[in-house]
């Protein structure tokens, strides 16, 4: 089957690039100016630079200088985390129990790490969570919109949390651009973290919004880019490719979310006539993404014969060794540990089409029988 | 056909797989995750399946353009592969554990999977070749009898090496083996084949046995019941063993010993003359068949280790057991191994020696 004909159902994994982005990128990849240098070649770089900087900022209600580009949504996770609660004062780091792994992980670098309990529906336990938070809390994080569920965080309450206890607020809003509205002055948070690729720009290039005021260590060293936070030449190409994915994101916001949402709930209330599956998207969530539970699967079974039937989708969570592992997510939300392993996501996109949730709900039912007779 | 051909990372499953491809079949490629041995995940180890070896076998499949996967089958091979081999040891045997993954986890476990995910059947890299005969399956030793594995899958049964394909089954040599997968752009075309048990990386098998099963020292004794020196644990022994006895009393006509026996359960492990390894008869149990039964008395050929000697015998098939008498004796035959049966180069079946006498 070729490419085309196949339907690709994991657009929060990444989004085939939009041909107006590759046409804005195009002339700047080929300028040789480096935006750091004062001549005119330079110049011209800078220029371009500094304009996908302000249209960004204009598109998510920051500051152009609050924006710091860095490699993609995984830095600017690690930049937030790492970059807050160094030297002394505050250094305990407060994430939710459904964060990203680039966020998650921050156990292998730092000590002083709690985990803020979810709900069922793996919303962030406010209650709970003002529980475990202190005097040392330097950072709370919660992701926005979860790149596993779909299912949206109360940030506004978590960030007045964060205030009140004097720790800062970070929220991954990866898998919200181009499905929310993001107003990052209005949010409340300190720090917030973009990623190109997921509406479709370029791989490689994200952003970490910084609150003026907000002091951050950088994790990298040398030539000091980006108000020293992130060194590293900025590529200028993707950060035009990006701005170009973030402006059209955001002037197609209202009619994709809504054209999504119907193709979205679509699939769900498919979903809930099949036999022993449970849709682990719960409103309010991001009209792009659902995670259903097929009892008694293994998920990787279901995505092979999905593969086979032309459909690519995905678990959301990490791989070790090429395995799948248990979703950390819906263990967060009290699932079991073989829940959790027969455990899919569909995600959509630009390129989605109702044709393709209809031929998705024409093969699953055979196909999770098919997956269930597989797993003894 | 839809086929899932097993991909260890390794020269033979790669060429296995590009054949199937070639000659136009629906193939997806598995990479068995078998061991929990955090150890086999770091490149360079000598046994199979560590995370290179994924990672080539990952290359391979996306260089011939079929899916990919790695089943963890980490839990059910410790409980049928490794927990028997070291059940085997305790009881003084010397267990094959590569034959026991063939019938529990490769030709079973992985075999139900893939059909119930609608596969018709799995391919390896096998050096052994599936050619009807008179209207029957029969599984038959490769066309290079050096290379010749057979012995191996000898404990399949007809319904799973129905389920069976082994590509490499006429490939005149492994060199040419080599040559083709060179040809065909394969990087694993140089790798050096893994010797070792799988889930032994370090090669110490002995050291594993230690680790697994503690050291419990006892007497080496001889012919005549006396001790003549001292072991570490009966597991570093096994039937027809010459070397590391480190006897503290020669033998009296100055002969090399050799490991004659082995009991566990006293600690013992008995040395004698090369005379005391002599076996003509062999007592097999739990009898698999390769095709139809053959119950009764027939004269064939006896395959008692990977790499041994076709043995012409006389075989009387029982129900429940195989008694084999060589026609010429044996020398150091140790139960637990397989005995594999043969008509010529047809595999009949397959048998777990228990005894053996002069």
């Amino acid at each position: 089957m070729d490419v085309d004909e196949r339907s690709y159902l994991d657009h929060a994994a990444g989004s085939p690039m939009l041909p107006e982005v590759l046409d804005a990128m195009t002339p700047s990849f080929i300028l040789p100016g480096n935006p750091n240098a004062t001549h005119t070649a330079g110049r011209q770089a800078r220029r371009m630079l500094e304009e996908a900087r302000e249209s960004i900022a204009a598109e998510v209600g920051a500051q152009p200088g609050e924006v710091v580009f860095t490699g993609g949504g995984t830095e600017s996770n690690n930049l937030a985390l790492l970059g807050v609660a160094e030297g002394a004062g505050p250094r305990q780091l407060a994430i939710s129990a459904v964060e990203h792994a680039s966020v998650a992980a921050v156990v292998e670098r730092r000590d002083a790490v709690v985990r803020l309990p979810v709900d069922s529906d793996g919303r962030l336990d406010v209650a709970a969570s003002r529980q475990l938070l202190s005097a040392d809390t330097a950072l709370v994080s919660l992701i926005w919109v979860n790149n596993e569920t779909g299912v949206i965080q109360p940030v506004s309450a978590a960030a007045e949390l964060a205030h009140t206890f004097g720790a800062l607020f970070h929220t991954d809003a990866v898998a919200a651009l181009g499905h929310v509205d993001i107003d990052f002055a209005a949010s409340g948070a300190d720090l917030l973290s973009l990623s190109a690729h997921k509406v479709g720009g370029p791989v490689g290039i994200g952003a970490l919004l910084v609150r003026r005021g907000v002091r951050l260590r950088p994790v990298g060293f040398g030539g000091g880019q980006e108000a020293r936070l992130r060194s590293g030449t900025v590529p200028v190409a993707l950060a035009v490719g990006f701005a170009a994915a973030v402006r059209l994101a955001g002037d197609r916001l209202a009619a994709e979310a809504a054209r999504l949402r119907l193709l979205r709930d679509r699939l769900i209330a498919a979903l809930d006539q099949l036999p022993q599956t449970r849709v682990n998207t719960v409103e309010p969530a991001g009209p792009a993404i659902v995670n259903a539970t097929f009892a008694g699967t293994r998920a990787d079974d279901v995505l092979l014969l999905l593969d086979q039937a032309g459909i690519d989708a995905s678990t959301g969570s990490a791989c070790s060794a090429g395995v799948h592992q248990p979703s950390e997510v819906l263990l967060a939300m009290g699932r079991s540990q073989a829940d959790a392993a027969a455990s899919l996501r569909f995600s959509f996109g630009p390129t989605t089409r109702a044709s393709d949730i209809e031929r998705l709900i024409a093969v699953l039912p055979e196909l999770v029988v098919r997956a269930r007779q597989a797993w003894g | 056909m839809r086929i899932l051909a097993a991909l260890s990372g390794g020269v033979d499953s790669s060429v296995a797989a590009a054949r199937l491809v070639e000659a136009g079949h629906e193939v997806v490629g598995v990479h068995l995750a078998l061991s929990r041995n955090a150890e086999l995940y770091r490149s360079g180890s000598r046994g199979c399946c560590s995370l290179e070896d994924s990672n080539d076998a990952r290359r391979v499949a996306d260089l011939l353009g079929i899916p990919f996967y790695v089943w963890d089958l980490s839990e059910r091979f410790a409980q049928d592969v490794v927990a028997d081999f070291l059940a085997e040891y305790s009881a003084g045997r010397t267990p094959n554990p590569c034959l026991r993954c063939n019938e529990k986890i490769k030709f079973a476990a992985v075999l139900e999977r893939g059909l119930a995910l609608g596969f018709d059947a799995v391919a390896t890299g096998h050096y052994a070749r599936l050619e009807d005969r008179d209207g029957q399956l029969r599984l038959l030793r490769s066309a290079d009898s050096a290379k010749d594995q057979s012995y191996v899958l000898g404990v399949l049964n007809a319904e799973q090496l129905s389920r069976s394909l082994f590509p490499l089954g006429d490939a005149v040599s492994k060199a040419e083996v080599r040559a083709e997968a060179a040809a065909r752009g394969l990087l694993v075309a140089q790798k050096p084949d893994s010797h070792d048990i799988c889930f032994i990386p370090t090669g110490d098998t002995a050291g594993f046995l230690r680790e697994q099963l503690g050291s419990h020292p006892g007497d080496i004794v001889d012919e005549r019941d006396e001790v003549v020196g001292a072991h570490s644990g009966t597991q570093q022994f096994t039937v027809g063993q010459r070397h590391g006895l480190h006897l503290s009393v020669p033998a009296s006509d100055g002969r090399p010993r050799y490991v004659t026996g082995v009991d566990p359960q006293r600690r013992l492990v008995r040395v004698g003359p090369h005379s005391l390894l002599r076996v003509r008869t062999i007592e097999a149990i739990r009898p698999s068949w390769a095709g139809p039964q053959v119950l009764g008395r027939r004269h064939g050929l006896v395959q008692v280790r990977a790499h041994g000697e076709p043995m012409p015998a006389t075989i009387v098939a029982e129900d429940e057991r195989l008694l084999i008498e060589l026609d010429e004796p044996a020398f150091g035959i140790a139960p637990g191994q397989a005995a594999v049966h043969y008509d010529d180069e047809v595999v009949i079946g397959s048998a777990t020696i228990a005894a053996t006498r002069p």
